[in-house]
């Protein structure tokens, strides 16, 4: 009766084959390497980049262990972390500032274990150090810039439908246009319906003031949201990419969360100046002629700018009355590089427009000969003239150098905001959690420790409670390890210190369908049944409480997946894991090698429980 | 090795009502150290700033503590955190500031009273996800029991759904209990062990039940508590020895799992003490006490008998 047919012995030796072959990679370690990214997402990494990495690692004479192309990057592996350092910054020369080089450490598991696909765990930030970052987008402010927008369509189109209207303003998410009759208010409001579908117009007011009111329909509020959360995860892409971090994730959290994990970043402050930054660049005319009244300058400085300007000052603290009307936004910019100014030497800012944003700024260059052209950095609110300098000639062809940088390194910064483009609506950090790295060491350490210490305990105490049905069961728990590990490493899920707790919690507790079942046995030897009856019914009758105890945490840990976060999930789904690999291995995997070690004893009168 | 050799069945539910009695004067005590004291929630929970900071030197706790209070921290908690030489600081929540730039601060702070002294984590959260991660976690409580009642209720009889989720909540108010009387913090960690306790204090209790099925499936007697005795009795020995498995692990992490894991595991090993407790002297006499008879596991005949007339 105890016998299994041979198919089940060949699957069982397949789960643990599979499983070990899987497992293996995590006992390889990592080799020093270095990776490619370029720094705009619409870069792609292609052969003709990795033999121009290849190339150049080979002139400087440096030898690498392998250089290999993935969908996004290119990472080239090295012996040792001086060679890697070395290569970082010879192949960042080579390739320029379009791309990020950056330090990583990636698997040194054999080349046939990656071929089929067998990859480590990844390590979570608790366990590597790092920085996580949660980051709430401000939904209304995405609306109302939105309504900002529209603002400005709409007041081109009533120009170019002749309508006349004696106001436009944006209240809130909303935009308001007066008219003196409403026959105007209805020729608008035609206009307006057939241009934006996704507006929703009612009318308001009588008599002297006639009032139309567009605001954006539910359904297009909800779009415009989603696209707010995706521009803002492509400009952190692209900021993120500037940082130089190996592996990042930035992923959206909710329908206003994205959350940001950079492993190996030490330099917090940095980062989270760079992520959190919701610069814009704008340029706007200076107004000369308020500017000669040193009166109205005095009266701007208590608050009392004229009507259509504002003030700011210089870095050096001279106040400006510039124009509010914008002439070009951060939006029109191509590409940004930190440079020199060629006469002065001075740090500069060197801007590329697109074809549009050339063409307006040729015409207001133009026109305005002989003016100050202010260009504003609008950051957290705070607007800061970077320079106002005089136009001295018209200038085409896009290509615009801003001066007035202290230093390379601002230089530097100023560029990479501009780069990485704005924000679509600004984000605040709600959440941050940083481990230093000797702290994600002693993590791994205490977790390693404490399970293999834990694992050894109950192994010690099941085999001399149970001796050679301990055996089995310790083996069934060994295999469970394994199986879990296996799965986790094929998921390739980011194990983090709950996770490992998971792992440990998982296999104190899986060890309970093993004593369940032996406690049966013994049981079923006590009530008079022969042995190889007692293992039988030992088994069968086990299996229907292993289920019914196995099921009510399962509950448990899929309701904390489900409403956990963080810490809680990883644990979560561990736990879930591990209770199913447990019920294969404590039964199916422990009967197997009971039967083969008892199944064929023809008169088995003794069993060592 | 045998460690429960026993020949006759322990008379459990005869004490039945002395051991309620303590279950429920404890389960009062409990809910009143909670109401009157409160937890101590950490900071995932309430918002604000933990940093831990590691010196070469025995840190000078109070010279950290005035540093701080220099800089305009005058609020902030300092305590050794593991070893003499780290420090965890806890910077509250300041009302209307929620920046996530106080750690940076108070860092600058730090490296000015002595520059050896190095960052090893830091963690922020806004009050609006504190509250968040608090709700959840109190709806995941409220998830797991209602999904054990519903399974249990369904597989075996509302009096065991009932008396499971009695022993449950006994063991869960319990260990909340005592984090609040001790002041233990309570964070997302420990709130997983609370409720990985749930799922394993049910399954403990699940197993005398099943037996309590089978006992009343097996024999004819009607001797109730006879047969619910054995069936702690019967399985007493795993019982004991499954704890006995998870308290090895358990107590691994609690005395080699460093700090974080710290609190997880004391709250495993009161939800294993206790739940062992619970299931044994808390649902089962629940059980009986509803009413539970064997007529209950009989399945109905009627439609056989039905079909021979």
């Amino acid at each position: 009766m105890n016998r299994y047919p041979l198919w089940k012995y060949i699957v069982i030796s397949l789960a643990v084959l599979v499983s070990f072959l899987y497992t293996l990679p995590n006992f390889f370690g990592e080799v020093p390497a270095v990776q490619v990214i370029p720094v705009r997402t619409t870069v792609k990494v292609d052969t003709a980049l990795l033999q121009q990495v290849e190339s150049a690692l080979k002139a400087a004479g440096i030898a690498t262990t392998g250089v290999t192309l993935d969908e996004h990057s290119i990472k080239a592996r090295f012996t040792s972390t001086d060679i890697q350092i070395k290569a970082k910054d010879i192949v960042q020369s080579a390739l320029g500032p379009g791309y990020t080089v950056a330090l990583n450490l990636l698997p040194a598991s054999p080349r046939w274990l990656t071929g089929i696909g067998a990859l480590p765990m990844n390590l979570g930030l608790d366990l590597r150090g790092g920085v996580h970052f949660l980051l709430q987008v401000d939904m209304p402010r995405a609306l109302e810039k939105a309504a900002e927008r529209y603002q400005g369509d709409i007041r081109t189109l009533l120009r170019e439908a002749k309508v006349r209207y004696s106001g436009i303003e944006r209240v809130g998410a909303q935009v308001t246009i007066k008219f003196h009759d409403a026959v105007q208010r209805g020729a608008a409001r035609k206009a307006i319906e057939n241009a934006y579908t996704e507006l929703q117009l009612t009318d308001s007011g009588g008599g002297e003031e006639y009032v139309l009111t567009a605001a954006l329909k539910l359904q297009a509020q909800v779009k415009t949201q989603e696209y707010a959360l995706q521009q803002n995860l492509t400009t952190l892409r692209n900021r993120v990419n500037e940082l130089g971090v190996a592996e990042p994730v930035i992923q959206q959290q909710g329908v206003d969360r994205v959350v940001v994990q950079l492993p190996g970043v030490q330099d917090t402050a940095r980062a989270k100046e760079i992520l959190g930054r919701t610069a814009t660049l704008e340029i706007r005319m200076v107004d000369e002629e308020r500017m000669q009244d040193a009166n109205v300058v005095r009266a701007a400085t208590t608050g009392q700018a004229p009507f259509g300007t504002e003030l700011y000052y210089e870095r050096d603290g001279r106040p400006v009355l510039v124009k509010k009307t914008v002439v070009l936004t951060g939006d029109y910019i191509t590409d940004a590089q930190p440079g020199f100014d060629n006469q002065t030497s001075q740090a500069a800012v060197h801007v590329n427009l697109d074809g549009r944003g050339a063409r307006i700024f040729k015409n207001v260059t133009r026109e305005n000969v002989g003016k100050r052209m202010a260009i504003l950095l609008i950051e957290k609110g705070k607007t800061e003239v970077v320079t106002a300098p005089v136009i001295r000639e018209e200038i085409g062809g896009g290509r615009v150098q801003i001066t007035g940088m202290d230093s390379p390194q601002e230089a530097s910064d100023v560029s990479l905001l501009l780069r990485a483009g704005a924000l679509a609506a600004p984000m605040e950090i709600v959440e941050e959690r940083t481990v230093g790295p000797s702290l994600g060491a002693d993590n791994i350490a205490r977790g390693l420790n404490s399970t293999l210490v834990g694992f050894a305990a109950i192994a010690l105490f099941m085999i001399v409670y149970y001796r050679w049905f301990g055996v089995i069961s310790t083996s069934a728990l060994i295999m469970n390890l394994l199986f879990l590990v296996a799965i986790l490493s094929m998921m390739q899920a980011t194990l983090t210190l709950p996770g490992i707790a998971g792992i440990a919690l998982t296999l104190g507790m899986s060890i309970d369908a093993n004593v369940l079942i032996n406690e049966r046995i013994r049981e079923e030897l006590r009530n008079g049944n022969s042995p190889q009856a007692a293992i039988d019914a030992g088994y069968a009758r086990a299996w229907d409480t292993i289920l019914d105890s196995n099921v009510t945490t399962l509950i448990a840990g899929m309701a904390m997946f489900w409403l956990g976060s963080g810490p809680v999930r990883g644990f979560a789904v561990v736990l879930c894991l591990g209770i199913l690999t447990s019920m294969f291995s404590a039964v199916t995997v422990s009967r197997a090698v009971v039967n083969l070690t008892f199944g064929r004893v023809k008169r088995l009168t003794h069993v060592s429980i | 090795m045998e460690l429960f050799k026993i020949k006759k069945d322990i008379p459990f539910m005869r004490h039945a009502v002395p051991t309620a009695l303590l279950s429920a004067a404890t389960f009062v005590a409990a809910i009143l150290f909670l109401v009157l004291q409160g937890l101590n929630l950490g900071v995932d929970f309430t918002g604000g700033t933990v940093m831990e900071v590691s010196y070469a030197q025995p840190a000078d706790i109070h010279g950290v503590r005035m540093t701080l209070a220099r800089g305009g921290f005058a609020d902030a908690q300092v305590q050794n955190f593991g070893t003499a030489h780290d420090v965890l600081i806890r910077l509250p929540m300041k009302h209307g500031v929620t920046s996530v730039h106080l750690s940076e601060q108070a860092m600058a702070l730090l490296k000015q009273g002595d520059a050896a002294v190095t960052l090893k984590r830091v963690e922020f959260v806004g009050p609006q996800v504190g509250k968040e991660l608090l709700e959840d976690g109190a709806l995941a409580l409220l998830v797991v029991s209602i999904g054990i009642v519903l399974y249990l209720a369904l597989r075996f009889e509302w009096r065991f759904a009932v008396g499971a989720i009695a022993a449950t909540a006994h063991d869960v108010v319990i260990i909340l209990g005592l984090f609040a009387l001790f002041r233990w913090e309570f964070n997302l960690t420990v709130l997983a062990a609370v409720l990985a306790i749930l799922g394993y204090s049910v399954n403990d209790t699940v197993v005398v039940f099943d037996r309590i099925r089978e006992n009343f499936k097996k024999t004819r007697s009607s001797d109730v508590p006879g047969i619910i005795d054995n069936a702690i009795t019967a399985t007493l020995s795993r019982t004991v020895i499954t704890h006995i498995t998870t308290q090895l692990m358990v107590f691994a992490m609690l005395f080699l799992g460093g700090e974080v894991l710290f609190y997880f595991a004391l709250a495993l090993t009161i939800g294993i003490v206790i739940g062992t407790y619970s299931s044994i002297l808390v649902a089962s006499p629940i059980v009986m006490w509803l009413g539970v008879s064997r007529e209950d596991f009989i399945k109905p005949v009627k439609t056989e008998s039905g079909a021979v007339v």
